[in-house]
């Protein structure tokens, strides 16, 4: 044991250098493989051409009240509606503590462009598409979207009324680029 | 199989040649010729030597239908029913396929529950087992990305309720799905990469096999009575004992798996998967593969919600649990710091994921009634939790069930609640293709609570408490063998 | 707390949690099938009145896209009947070397041909309903030939009091029982080329034998090498058998 200890003591210099180099050296190679595995891993987050889809430009200029456009987004259908001063008036009056989902409608439109309603068309339910954007559409007994699936009412605000539906339609990520001009995504 | 000390002389010459330079034959003789295996070992022990077999029919018919096969969304259920029309043999090859996965399946759980009833998986056979899991897990894997293939609507659906699941997971979650799909739903990228890794973790399950049969060649065979091998009365040689006893399993068991491929290959499967997948249409009722249910139905009996009005009254019970601790072990104080440290442990970790969820939550109207709703742990995150638990689980069985007596014939405690583990199993199985509502989700809580107090509580229980019967001294002096034949 | 979701992951994962669909359906009886069973084979005569059922009546508006005019050899039809079949069409084909599309009959190497032009022409011609393609429908519906047949028998008037949406139907074995489908069968509707009585009845049975076919055309020759395999395999395991005895006489 002493034999050993004296031993360490007097290549202490060299020992220590020795593990330093040890250490860089295994630490470079670590810091390498990891550099190497990153784009192995990268390589299946989302591409280019992916990423192109990942967000759409809706120009509103020409939806009047109480209109509905239907977009693309992501390979699910998006509602953009614009609803009339009665229509926000109707959805603002009610309880929304009380409702299956309950959220208010200011939580679910940019405040400012409270006419504005962007959804994702996809029920949430079993995910079929409600019905309701078209004019002559059913509506449903909340006067928003109906689905013909299984039967859930949606208001003008997109939330969950009646039927077996869990939660409300979703809001998509949005900002408004200019008054007229939405980015879904 | 590293390199044996001596190798076996050969008549051949070219045999002994080649021998002598690589000792392939030597080794073939050590491991499957003179191998001894105990002589007591049942027909349960074919079920090993079957799931092999059915790996390699799967690789090989796998590979054959991969030439023909189109993995792009727009022409890979259409490439199927091609091979399933116009390919020659394409019907057969493809009901093999399919079908094969069920019979590797059936194999592997069988000898899984042999592993479980005979306590193969105790000392020394702890690698030998975990390594099993690991292939299981990798079986799942691929199985479960083969299933999205032939790209029909059980195909695409499963595939995005599945990997949806990985979006429950807090802060990570999203990107982690963007991830897994290359893109912002189930779609080519998703399709492409699972065609790559179906093709190639079947090899990587070979590779792993070779490791589970060099490990089960290093400690030999556990066998029915739970005894080591103690001398040569006790074993026989593995050929011509075992290739003949294993061989007619075998058969057997081919048998069945071709009768279902000729004459009802479509037993096993859903009418959904002969659908094209759509994107825009939810089909009404989406169920994993059978062998995935009693998994499935774990993961949906989870329904509630984790809250803080829960985290409270948790923390209130654990509160209470410090002064029954004290009583408890009183006395032994060092018992009595452990215990202390592990509920200050929980109680902290709990308090401190309560806290996180608050401060993390926007509150529209801010009240102490809404913050005692604010959702800690979300039901679906617990199930998937527990999904993954239920098999890792699996992985720490040998150091769970430490009782010294492997064979459940002298545990007759265990052995009764090794059946109830069965039939939860199975219950879990049915429910998890029944719509999530009624009797069926109270039954497979039921299950799921066994499941998990099976490992958790009853087996430390019985290593310490259960009163065995007496163990033979030695595989010959087993009565039971020694009268039923072999 | 994870509010952030992605709408689809929020649409698939309530897809399993979320309850049961309403939809109630009624479980079609089950019928007696010439091809079902260990040794059942195609009613070939059968095969071919579906075949003129499909052609004169449910092609209006069903596509058989994995259909080829030369599958239907399988009938029983020989290469020039199946010549003359197909010729009855005519086909998109080209560009030609003037780089202009141009149209020719069909030969048998064609794919059935589509009566719309893709799903969106489809569903603008049935009123927003999608007409499924029928190639696999047999295999790809809740019990199968006895569905198909109780669908295509069991218009009804509607029970009173109910109202569907104009343009629907009422059907006992349709899921939620409006269907976009008007009643496709009518006494008569076709007059058989071999002199059978086309009833509803019969033209149901003949052109679900024929969707069966279509969806599994290699069922025979599945059967005819099962059983051989199955003689083998039963042989094969004696044989083991014999041989495991022979080899452990010696243990006891």
């Amino acid at each position: 044991m002493d034999s050993t200890k004296k031993q360490h003591a007097a290549g202490a210099d060299g020992e220590t250098r020795r593990d330093f180099l040890y250490l860089t050296a295994g630490a470079m190679g670590a810091v390498a493989a990891g550099t190497a595995v990153w784009p192995l891993v990268d390589s299946m987050s989302p591409a280019a051409d992916t990423l192109a889809l990942a967000s759409t430009e809706v120009d509103v200029t020409s939806i009047q009240a109480g209109q509905t456009i239907t977009v693309v987004w992501r390979g699910k259908p998006v509602f953009v509606h614009r609803r009339s001063a009665e229509e926000i008036a109707e959805v603002r009056a009610e309880a929304w503590q009380e409702l299956r989902d309950p959220q208010s409608d200011q939580s679910r439109v940019k405040s400012g462009h409270d006419e504005w309603l962007v959804l994702v068309g996809v029920c949430t339910h079993l995910g079929c598409i409600p019905m309701g954007s078209k004019t002559a559409d059913v509506k449903g007994d909340y006067n928003g979207w109906f689905c013909p699936c299984h039967g859930s009412h949606y208001d003008k605000s997109g939330r969950i009324r009646k039927g077996p539906a869990p939660k409300n339609l979703a809001v998509p990520p949005y900002e408004f680029v200019s008054d007229t001009l939405i980015r879904i995504g | 199989m590293s390199r044996p000390a001596q190798t076996e002389k050969f008549q051949n010459p070219v045999v002994q040649w080649i021998d002598e330079r690589l000792p392939i034959f030597t080794m073939l003789i050590k491991e499957y010729g003179v191998f001894p295996m105990p002589k007591n070992a049942n027909y349960l022990w074919s079920f090993g030597g079957m799931a092999l077999t059915m790996l390699i029919i799967m690789i090989v018919s796998g590979v054959v239908l991969a030439m023909s096969y189109t993995p792009h969304v727009d022409m890979a259920f259409n490439s199927v029913e091609r091979i399933m029309r116009d390919v020659n043999y394409g019907w057969l090859l493809r009901y093999i396929h399919m079908n094969g996965a069920s019979f590797f399946f059936i194999a592997v759980y069988i000898h899984i529950m042999r592993g479980l009833y005979f306590g193969s998986y105790k000392k020394p056979r702890e690698i030998l087992w975990i390594v099993g899991v690991v292939i299981f897990l990798l079986m799942m894997a691929t199985a479960f990305m083969g299933y999205a293939l032939p790209w029909s609507q059980m195909s695409g659906w499963g595939v995005t309720v599945i990997t949806s699941l990985f979006a429950k997971f807090p802060l990570i979650g999203d990107g982690l799905v963007t991830w897994l799909w290359g893109g912002f739903s189930v779609d080519n990228p998703t399709l492409n990469r699972f065609f790559a890794l179906h093709f190639l973790l079947p090899f990587v399950i070979l590779g792993v096999v070779f490791i589970h049969v060099w490990a089960l060649h290093i400690t030999g065979s556990n066998n029915p009575a739970g005894v080591e091998p103690k001398s040569e009365k006790d074993t026989l040689p593995f050929h011509p004992y075992f290739t003949s006893k294993d061989g007619f399993a075998l058969v057997v068991f081919l048998t069945v798996f071709l009768g279902t491929v000729f004459f009802a290959p479509l037993a096993l499967t859903e009418f959904d998967h002969f659908k094209a997948y759509d994107s825009m249409v939810t089909p009404p009722h989406i169920v994993p593969e059978w062998y995935f249910l009693p998994f499935y139905a774990i993961l949906k009996s989870f329904v509630y919600d984790f809250t803080v009005v829960l985290a409270l009254l948790a923390m209130g019970g654990l509160l209470l649990a410090f002064p029954a601790a004290y009583v408890f072990f009183k006395g032994d104080k060092k018992k009595r710091d452990m215990a202390f440290m592990g509920l200050g442990a929980l109680l902290g970790g709990l308090v401190l994921i309560t806290l996180l969820a608050i401060a993390t939550t926007h509150l529209e109207q801010p009240s102490a009634a809404a913050y005692l709703k604010v959702v800690i742990i979300p039901a679906a995150l617990q199930g998937v939790l527990a999904m993954f638990g239920s098999i890792l689980l699996l992985v720490v069985l040998p150091w769970i069930d430490c009782s010294p007596v492997k064979s459940a014939r002298y545990r007759p405690i265990y052995k009764k609640c090794l059946l109830v583990l069965l039939i939860s199993f199975i219950t879990l199985g049915y429910t998890g293709a029944q719509l999530p509502e009624g009797w069926p989700v109270i039954a497979g809580q039921v299950a799921t609570l066994y499941y998990f107090a099976h490992f958790l509580v009853i087996l430390p229980y019985l290593a310490r408490k259960e009163k065995t019967l007496p163990v033979p001294n030695s595989i010959s002096e087993d009565p039971c063998c020694a009268s039923k034949g072999n | 707390m994870y509010k952030k979701s992605l709408p689809l992951v929020l649409a698939a994962l309530v897809a399993f949690s979320a309850p049961a669909p309403a939809a109630e359906s009624v479980a079609p009886p089950k019928q007696h099938w010439h091809h079902q069973g260990v040794f059942g084979t195609y009613d070939k005569a059968s095969l071919q009145r579906g075949f003129q059922v499909y052609k004169q009546v449910c092609s209006a508006c069903h596509g058989m896209k994995l259909l080829s005019y030369r599958n239907l050899a399988g009938l029983g039809y020989n290469e020039d009947e199946i010549k003359a079949i197909a010729a009855e069409y005519t086909v998109v084909d080209g560009p030609n070397d003037d780089g202009d599309m141009f149209e020719r009959a069909a030969r048998p190497a064609d794919r059935f041909k589509a009566p719309f032009a893709n799903d969106k022409a489809a569903r603008a011609a049935n009123g927003g309903a999608l007409p499924p393609d029928l190639s696999l429908v047999v295999k790809a519906r809740h019990n199968h030939e006895d569905y198909i047949f109780a669908l295509l028998t069991g218009y009804q008037n509607p029970p009173a009091g109910e109202e569907g949406l104009p343009g629907m139907s009422w059907n006992k074995y349709f899921a939620g029982h409006w269907i976009s489908m008007a009643p496709p069968l009518v006494e008569g509707a076709v007059s058989y080329a071999d002199g059978t009585d086309a009833s509803v009845e019969q033209m149901a049975k003949d052109v679900t034998q024929f969707l069966a076919w279509a969806g599994e055309p290699h069922m025979e020759e599945r059967k005819k090498m099962g059983i051989k395999v199955m003689l083998f395999m039963f042989v094969f395991a004696g044989i083991m058998l014999a041989a495991k005895r022979k080899v452990w006489a010696a243990v006891h």
